[in-house]
C-alpha cells in the first residue's frame, strides 16, 4: 500500500488520501496477473471497465447490422419497384431477379424484420446499453474496486458474445434466419412447415436467446450484489447517483423476468422437438392434421410478455438514469426531485410486472381481464410524467452547456414525451382495438424505447467517453450527429402515426393488395429516405467513435465536466482496481451543483461546519 | 457502377466531415477554446428555439395534410356503430396529450434556450419542491382516471358477447396461410360443428362434420362478404394453422384468430358500401381514376370497397389476405342470401363424403311430407282423378324389399288414407327398360304389392287399395340415360274414386 505518489496539486486525490478508506488494496502496477498479457487484459478481462467497452463495441457492431437490415426492408416499403440487383453481392438468393429487376424476397423481408427487432431489443438496447453502463458506472460511481464477482462478469460478456455468434451464424442459413417476428409467437415459430425461417433458423434463435438470458442473469446478479454490498463508506442507498438506481432496478427486473422468458423458450423447444403440445392445439397445416391438442398459443404470449414488458423498462430505465445524470451535470444544477426520481423508478419497475397483457388486448384474452391491465398500464403514466416534469425543471434556472452529451439528453426528453404520450392511446384497450398492430404501434415504440433509448446511450457515450478512453469525441461531428438524428428520427417515425391512424397494419411486405393501404407511396418514400440519411449519420458517429479512441482530443484533467460523482476522481488511465491508493469516502449526495455559490461540490468533499445537506437524507 | 459512385461519394463525405471536425478543434485552440465554446453554445441555444418552432409546425402541418386519410377527420368515419365511440375516445385522448405535448416541448426547448451557459451566473440551486411535485403527480392521475373510466366503459360494451335472445347474424371466419374461409349459417341461422381432423383440402376445407344437420345448409362465399346494414353481426373467428387476425379497418374490428381456440367480435355496420362511396365523393384523392393507366375509367370513390385484412404475422403471405366486404340494405341482403347454395347440398350430398349417402335427410323427409300433403289436397280438389308419384319410395336393387327411407313417405300416405276412408286408390309399379320385359312386369307387380302390404300393416283398410304392375311399359323419361332410368323406376298412387 501507499506505493503511489499523490500529486499535491490534485486536491481531490489529496482529499481521498486524507479521508479515504484504506482497504489494503495493493498497487498492481507490478505483476497483476490480470494485466500481464494482451489476452488477459483485453479479451478475457475481468476488469469491469474493459468489459464495459467490450459490451459497447459489440453493441455498436450489432447496431450497425440491425440498422442496415432496417434500411433494406425500408427500401422494399418505400421503393417496392426499385431494382435491388446491386444488393445481390450481399444478400445473394434473397434478391430475386425477374426480367432484370431485383426484388427482395418475401421470406427475407420477414427475416430482416424479425432480426432487426431481436438484435436491436436484446443485443443493442439491453446488452449494449445496460451492459455497457452498468459495468462502467456501478463500481466507479459507488466507489468499488470492481464488481462483486469479476469472473461472473466476464462470463456475462462471453455468454452474450456466444449468443451473438449463434445469431450471426443463423443469418447465413440456406433456409434463412427466423422470420416469425421478434416475439416468436407459436404456432408460426413452433412448426417448421409454417415458414422456412421456423426450421433451423428458429432453433438457432432459441439457442442464441437462451445463451443471452444466461448472460443477463450473470450480469444482473452481479450488479445487484455490487450495489447492495460494495458501496463505499458514506454511500448510502439514498446518496447513490440516479444511474445506479436505474441500473439496480433494471437488474432486478431482468433477474425476475428473463427466467420466465426462458421457461417459455424451453416449452417452445419441447413443442418443436419432443412432440409436446404446450402451445399447440388443433392444427391443420400442409395438408395434414397434426396430432397435437390441448395447448394454447396464448400461454406463450403470457410468458413472453411477462418478460417482454419489463424488457422495455430494462431498455429505458438505464437511459433515464444516464439522462438524469447528464442533465444535472451539464445544467450545473441538482437533478430536480431526487427522491421523486428514485420513487418513480421503483414505481415503474414494480408496475412493469403487472401490465404485460396490454400487448394482448386483441389476442383472445378474456376482455374482462383487460380491465385490470388497462388500469395498471395507465397508472405508469403518472411516474413517467413526474420524471418528465422533473427533467424539464432541472433545466429551469440552469447554466446549460450544450455539448453532444447534453444535447442527446434533451433530445431524449423530447422523444420520451412524444413516444410516451402515444402510449396513453395504446394502453387504453378501447383505442387499441383499432391501433393494435398498426404503424401507430411502430411509431410509438420506436420513439419511446428505440430512439429515446439510443439517445440515452449516445448521451452516455459522449459523456463518459473520456472516462472510457482518456480522450474526447469530436464535438462538431457530435452536434451534426445530434441535429441530424433528432430531425431525421422524427421524420421517420412521426408520419407513421398517420399510417396507423389510417389503419395500415405493420409487418406488411407490400401494401399493394389493399386499396385502403396502398395510397401512401410518397409518405413511405419520405420515410425510407429519412431512414437512409439517419443511418448515414450513425455511421458518422461510429467513425467519430473509433477515430476518437485513437486520435481524439486528449483528456488533460481528471474531471473535465466538473462532475460530483466518484468516477471522475480516478486517474485518467485507471487500472484494475480503479483507485491507486485508498478508496474515496462519500460525504454528501451526488447533486450539489450551484450550492452555496459553488459551481460543484464533489461527493468526496466533507460537509463544512454548519452546512445543510442538499438533499434530505 | 452507380453503386460504386454512391459508395465513393459517401466515403468522401465522411472524410470531409471528419476533417471538418478536426479543423474545428484546431481552430478552436487557435482562437481560444473558451470563446469558441461560448459562441457555439449560444448558437446551439438558438437552434433549440428554431427546432421547437419548426417541429411544432411540422407536426401540425403534416397532420393537416393527412387528415382526410385518417380515422374520422375526413371522409373516413367509422362504418360501424361502436367505431364512432372508439374514435371519440381517441380524440379526447389526443386533446389532453396534445396539450401536454405542446406545453412540455415549449418548456423543454425554451428553458434550454433561456438558461444557456453564462459565465457570470451560477445556476439556481433548486433541488426539489414538494408542492410542484404533488401538482404534477395529482393532475396526470386525475386525467388518467378520466381516460381510463371512459375507455373501459366503452371497452366492456364493445367486447360484450351478443345476448342469445338478440336478433343477430353469426358468421364464421377461418384464417389460413394465406386467406380466409367465410362461412354463413344458412337458413337455420346456426353454424354446424366442425373438427380439424375432418379437413380435406378442396372437399371439406373447414372440417365440417356432415353428421351435424346444422352443417347441411351452411354456405361459403368467394371473395366478397355481404352483410346487411343496421343488423348486429357476430363473427366467430378461428384459424387452421397459425395465428391470424380478423381485421376490418373501416369497422374498427380486430381480433386474433387462433387454432383450436375460437374467438369472436360483434359489430353493427351502419353504412352501406354505396353510402360510404357517396361520403368519399368530392375529396380530391378519391376523385382520381381508380386505375392510373386508365384516366377515363371509374373514379376511386366509385370502386371503393370495405376490406378484410390480416393483422397478426402469419408467414410470408401475411400481407395478402384480402377479402372485400359489401354492406347492403336488408332487402338486398335477403335476396342475396336466398340465392346462396348450401355447400353440402351442392358438393357433398350423395358423394362418398356424405354419411347420409343414399339415405333421406330428415329435412328432405319433412319437405316431402309437406309437398305430399299439398299434392294430396290438390288431387282431392281436382275435378278428374289424378295420379301422385311417390318420390321417396325405394326398393333394394332387383327386389321388392322396401328400403327403410320409404317409411317417411308411406307413413304419410297411411295417415292420409286412414283419414279419408272413402277414397280408393291403386298403387302402380314401374321399372326401367333394363332386363327382361316379363321379369320387369313381375318385379313391378311384386313391388306394388309390397307397398300395399306395408300400408295394410299400418292399419289402412285393404279394401280401399289395389296394386298393379306396369313393368317397363309407361316410361316418363328417356331410358337411354341413367337419370331417365332412375325416374322411370317409380311407384305411383292413382286415385280411383273419391
Amino acid at each position: 500500500m501507499g506505493h503511489h505518489e499523490v500529486d499535491p496539486n490534485d486536491s481531490v486525490a489529496v482529499m481521498i488520501e486524507e479521508t479515504g478508506y484504506d482497504d489494503h488494496f495493493h498497487d498492481h502496477h507490478h505483476g497483476d496477473k490480470y494485466q500481464s498479457s494482451f489476452i488477459g487484459h483485453y479479451i478475457f478481462s475481468m476488469d469491469h471497465k474493459i468489459i464495459a467497452r467490450q459490451f459497447l463495441i459489440t453493441g455498436i457492431f450489432w447496431a450497425i447490422i440491425g440498422a442496415a437490415m432496417s434500411i433494406v426492408f425500408r427500401l422494399q416499403l418505400g421503393f417496392p419497384e426499385a431494382d435491388l440487383t446491386w444488393l445481390r453481392p450481399f444478400l445473394g438468393k434473397w434478391i430475386v431477379v425477374n426480367d432484370g429487376i431485383g426484388t427482395l424476397s418475401q421470406e427475407f423481408y420477414y427475416a430482416l424484420v424479425t432480426m432487426h427487432g431481436t438484435i436491436l431489443v436484446f443485443f443493442v438496447l439491453t446488452a449494449g446499453l445496460s451492459g455497457t453502463f452498468s459495468n462502467l458506472l456501478i463500481p466507479l460511481q459507488l466507489g468499488a474496486r470492481d464488481m462483486a464477482s469479476p469472473f461472473l462478469n466476464m462470463l456475462s460478456y462471453w455468454f452474450f458474445f456466444l449468443a451473438g455468434a449463434v445469431m450471426f451464424y443463423s443469418l447465413f442459413l440456406s433456409t434463412g434466419p427466423f422470420s416469425g417476428g421478434w416475439t416468436g409467437y407459436p404456432p408460426l415459430s413452433a412448426l417448421p412447415q409454417a415458414s422456412s425461417g421456423s426450421g433451423t433458423g428458429m432453433t438457432l434463435w432459441l439457442l442464441s436467446l437462451t445463451l443471452f438470458v444466461v448472460s443477463v442473469l450473470l450480469g444482473g446478479i452481479n450488479y445487484i450484489t455490487t450495489v447492495l454490498n460494495l458501496r463505499t463508506k458514506g454511500m448510502s442507498m439514498w446518496r447513490m447517483p440516479l444511474p445506479i438506481w436505474a441500473f439496480f432496478v433494471t437488474a432486478v427486473l431482468g433477474l425476475l423476468s428473463f427466467p420466465v422468458l426462458a421457461s417459455g423458450f424451453f416449452m417452445l423447444i419441447f413443442d418443436r422437438s419432443l412432440g409436446t403440445s404446450f402451445f399447440l392445439n388443433e392444427i391443420f397445416i400442409e395438408g395434414q392434421a397434426l396430432d397435437r391438442v390441448g395447448g394454447s398459443p396464448v400461454l406463450y404470449q403470457h410468458l413472453f410478455w411477462f418478460l417482454g414488458h419489463p424488457e422495455v423498462y430494462i431498455i429505458i430505465l438505464p437511459a433515464m438514469g444516464i439522462v438524469s445524470e447528464v442533465l444535472s451535470v451539464h445544467a450545473r444544477k441538482p437533478i430536480f426531485g431526487y427522491t421523486a426520481m428514485v420513487l418513480s423508478i421503483l414505481a415503474i419497475g414494480f408496475l412493469s410486472f403487472i401490465v404485460w397483457a396490454h400487448h394482448m388486448f386483441m389476442s383472445g384474452v378474456n376482455p374482462w381481464l383487460s380491465n385490470f391491465f388497462v388500469v395498471f398500464t395507465l397508472i405508469i403514466a403518472v411516474p413517467s410524467a413526474v420524471k418528465v416534469f422533473n427533467w424539464i425543471t432541472t433545466l429551469y434556472g440552469g447554466n446549460i452547456r450544450f455539448n453532444s452529451a447534453m444535447l442527446f439528453s434533451i433530445g431524449f426528453v423530447s422523444m420520451f414525451i412524444s413516444g410516451g404520450l402515444t402510449g396513453i392511446f395504446l394502453g387504453n384497450s378501447a383505442i387499441d382495438i383499432q391501433m393494435h398492430d398498426t404503424y401507430f404501434v411502430v411509431a410509438h415504440f420506436h420513439i419511446v424505447m428505440g430512439i429515446a433509448a439510443f439517445f440515452g446511450m449516445f448521451s452516455g457515450v459522449y459523456h463518459w467517453f473520456p472516462k472510457m478512453f482518456g480522450r474526447f469525441m469530436n464535438e462538431t461531428l457530435g452536434r451534426i450527429h445530434f441535429w441530424g438524428t433528432l430531425i431525421g428520427a422524427y421524420a421517420i417515425f412521426w408520419p407513421m402515426h398517420y399510417l396507423g391512424m389510417a389503419g395500415v397494419p405493420r409487418r406488411y411486405y407490400s401494401f399493394e393488395a389493399f386499396d385502403a393501404f396502398k395510397h401512401f407511396g410518397p409518405m413511405n418514400q419520405f420515410i425510407t429516405i429519412a431512414a437512409i440519411i439517419v443511418f448515414g449519420l450513425q455511421l458518422l458517429f461510429v467513425i467519430n467513435f473509433f477515430y476518437s479512441i485513437f486520435k481524439g482530443r486528449r483528456m488533460k484533467t481528471k474531471n473535465p465536466w466538473g462532475a460530483n460523482t466518484l468516477e471522475w476522481t480516478t486517474p485518467i488511465d485507471a487500472g484494475h482496481g480503479n483507485w491507486p491508493g485508498k478508496i474515496p469516502v462519500v460525504h454528501r449526495w451526488a447533486y450539489d451543483y450551484g450550492k452555496d455559490g459553488k459551481e460543484f461540490i464533489p461527493q468526496v468533499q466533507p460537509m463544512e461546519e454548519g452546512e445543510v445537506a442538499g438533499d434530505h437524507h | 457502377m452507380t453503386g460504386l459512385v454512391i459508395v465513393a461519394i459517401i466515403v468522401l463525405l465522411a472524410i470531409i466531415l471528419v476533417q471538418l471536425g478536426r479543423l474545428s478543434e484546431v481552430s478552436a485552440v487557435i482562437r481560444g477554446e473558451e470563446n469558441v465554446a461560448a459562441r457555439q453554445n449560444n448558437r446551439t441555444a438558438i437552434f433549440m428555439l428554431v427546432f421547437l418552432v419548426v417541429f411544432l409546425v411540422y407536426c401540425i402541418a403534416s397532420a393537416w395534410m393527412y387528415k382526410d386519410r385518417m380515422l374520422g377527420y375526413g371522409p373516413h368515419s367509422a362504418a360501424s356503430a361502436h367505431g364512432g365511440e372508439l374514435d371519440s375516445i381517441f380524440n379526447i385522448t389526443l386533446f389532453f396529450t396534445g396539450i401536454v405535448f405542446v406545453i412540455t416541448h415549449i418548456a423543454l426547448f425554451w428553458f434550454s434556450y433561456k438558461y444557456k451557459e453564462d459565465k457570470n451566473r451560477v445556476a439556481y440551486f433548486f433541488p426539489h419542491s414538494l408542492k410542484l411535485e404533488i401538482y404534477w403527480t395529482v393532475i396526470p392521475a386525475i386525467v388518467m382516471a378520466f381516460l381510463v373510466i371512459r375507455g373501459l366503459i366503452t371497452w366492456n360494451n364493445v367486447m360484450a358477447d351478443v345476448d342469445p335472445e338478440e336478433d343477430y347474424i353469426e358468421i364464421e371466419a377461418t384464417g389460413y396461410q394465406f386467406g380466409w374461409d367465410i362461412r354463413y349459417p344458412g337458413a337455420d341461422g346456426k353454424l354446424g360443428t366442425k373438427n380439424y381432423k375432418l379437413i380435406k383440402p378442396g372437399i371439406n376445407s373447414l372440417g365440417q362434420d356432415w353428421n351435424d344437420e346444422k352443417n347441411h345448409d351452411d354456405f361459403m362465399i368467394g371473395d366478397n362478404i355481404v352483410l346487411p346494414v343496421g343488423k348486429k353481426v357476430r363473427v366467430r373467428i378461428t384459424a387452421k394453422d397459425v395465428l391470424h387476425n380478423f381485421y376490418l379497418p373501416h369497422f374498427r374490428v380486430k381480433m386474433d384468430a387462433i387454432p383450436g381456440l375460437p374467438t369472436h367480435f360483434q359489430f353493427t355496420p351502419v353504412k352501406t358500401t354505396e353510402e360510404y362511396r357517396q361520403q368519399l365523393k368530392g375529396y380530391p384523392e378519391w376523385e382520381m381514376p381508380a386505375d392510373p393507366e386508365d384516366p377515363e375509367g371509374p373514379k376511386r370513390w366509385e370502386t371503393f370497397d370495405f376490406e378484410l385484412a390480416c393483422a397478426e404475422l402469419c408467414g410470408i403471405g401475411h400481407w395478402s389476405m384480402r377479402k372485400r366486404v359489401t354492406i347492403v340494405s336488408e332487402e338486398e341482403y335477403n335476396d342475396w342470401f336466398a340465392q346462396q347454395q348450401s355447400y353440402y347440398m351442392n358438393s357433398i350430398r350423395n358423394t362418398d363424403e356424405d354419411p347420409f349417402k343414399g339415405q333421406l335427410l330428415s329435412i328432405e323427409a319433412a319437405n316431402r311430407s309437406r309437398e305430399l300433403k299439398s299434392e294430396w289436397q290438390s288431387a282431392m280438389d281436382a275435378e278428374s282423378l289424378s295420379t301422385i308419384r311417390l318420390k321417396n319410395v325405394f326398393f333394394d336393387n332387383n327386389a321388392a324389399t322396401l328400403k327403410d327411407d320409404s317409411k317417411y313417405e308411406l307413413d304419410e300416405i297411411a295417415r292420409l288414407l286412414r283419414a279419408n276412408t272413402n277414397v280408393k286408390v291403386e298403387f302402380g309399379g314401374h321399372t326401367d327398360s333394363n332386363g327382361d320385359e316379363n321379369y320387369n312386369m313381375d318385379l313391378s307387380e311384386r313391388r306394388a304389392t309390397a307397398v300395399v302390404n306395408y300400408l295394410s300393416a299400418k292399419g289402412v283398410n285393404t279394401s280401399s287399395m289395389s296394386s298393379k304392375g306396369y313393368g317397363e311399359l309407361n316410361p316418363v323419361e328417356d331410358n337411354a340415360t341413367e337419370e331417365g332410368r332412375a325416374a322411370n323406376r317409380r311407384t305411383e298412387l292413382k286415385i280411383i274414386s273419391k
